[in-house]
């Protein structure tokens, strides 16, 4: 499954703090990263935290990975400022709502904005939408980030996500 | 008690204290105390000062982090304060220079000033709170999360402004606590 690919990139890579803000498309790979004791999973109230909590852990000498639903792209904007002004190395792995086949009218601007807001803000996107795929795409964006100090996003297709109702959602 | 008195006090004798200054005026009174590439000042992330904190100290589990900024500024970022209730960081301590004002902006007044009790928060979220007596001890003796609200005059006092650039603020601070390692990766 993608998500574990996900997780072994994150692995190899020696990140050591996750911060997350619950969401579906991630379940999987924040469970994998909670049970992961070389990696400390940090629950935020709100996305924007993760970037302080990201920078910090740079300013600390650890590799940290952000990862939220493309709502949450919405509460970091201001904060990437301070990214690209000291140049912090940051990869966010933003799964995709508002996107393909979308079933809450509610999701779509934020997620149709999320690459232009993004860019807009001096961060690299990058767009995964195929699971094999998965494992290069992100290996490649932690390279980006933290050899080049880069502010890299990698945006995961809601295809991949594949919850098609809210019914569905709430099962999962 | 003056803001400047207070920062000062806080800073003595700092020995390998990790310092994350939030943006304005308690940056200026971390630059008045003494500028050092352990301390990081922010010029902008408003609300983030906390977060900043706890990501240095879950980074260096080993060293003393001191977190000092505004009201203003904490409470642009409340959910911080429960975020590092869940975390528990032994080593993170955070400090409120309480004005009850903004006062980058004109002094106007922040919540502080009618009633809103940032210490009474932060204990709710599970911070051991100390008054400006006791919260040097505290910072780098006593299992923390630890939390003061120093409650300060609301004066106009002159800048005394840190480096601006980021990326220096950043790189300082990584070279000053990682050595050779801060440009090995």
């Amino acid at each position: 499954m993608w998500p574990d690919d996900i997780h072994r990139e994150l692995s190899a890579a020696g990140v050591g703090v996750v911060g997350y803000v619950p969401d579906a498309g991630h379940k999987r790979l924040i469970e994998l990263c909670q049970a992961d004791n070389n990696m400390r999973a940090v629950v935020l109230s709100t996305e924007e935290e993760g970037i302080g909590l990201a920078a910090g852990a740079w300013l600390g000498g650890q590799k940290s990975v952000l990862l939220m639903q493309s709502s949450g792209v919405g509460n970091i904007v201001n904060v990437l400022g301070m990214v690209r002004e000291c140049r912090f190395p940051l990869v966010t792995l933003v799964t995709m709502r508002g996107e393909q086949g979308e079933f809450n009218p509610w999701q779509v601007p934020m997620g149709q904005a999320v690459r232009p807001v993004l860019e807009a803000m001096g961060t690299v996107v990058q767009y995964a939408d195929k699971a094999d795929d998965m494992g290069a795409v992100v290996n490649a964006a932690l390279r980006l980030a933290y050899n080049s100090y880069a502010s890299v996003a990698v945006l995961i297709s809601q295809r991949l996500i594949g919850i098609k109702s809210f019914q569905e959602q709430a099962a999962k | 008690m003056k803001r400047r008195d207070a920062v000062k006090q806080l800073l003595s004798q700092r020995a390998d204290l990790l310092v994350i200054a939030g943006l304005g005026s308690t940056a200026w009174d971390c630059t008045a105390a003494g500028d050092s590439p352990l301390t990081f000042p922010m010029w902008g992330a408003m609300g983030q000062a906390a977060m900043m904190g706890l990501g240095v100290a879950i980074a260096q589990p080993a060293r003393r982090v001191l977190v000092i900024t505004g009201d203003g500024e904490a409470l642009m970022g409340l959910g911080a304060l429960a975020t590092i209730g869940v975390q528990k960081p032994e080593n993170l301590t955070l400090v409120v220079i309480d004005n009850e004002r903004y006062g980058e902006t004109g002094m106007q007044d922040t919540h502080t000033a009618h009633g809103v009790d940032l210490a009474g928060v932060a204990r709710a979220c599970g911070f051991n709170i100390f008054d400006s007596q006791q919260i040097k001890n505290a910072i780098h003796h006593v299992p923390g999360p630890n939390f003061a609200c120093i409650k300060v005059e609301a004066e106009k006092i002159p800048l005394v402004l840190p480096p601006r650039e980021g990326a220096l603020l950043k790189a300082r601070f990584r070279r000053a606590l990682l050595g050779a390692q801060a440009d090995a990766e």
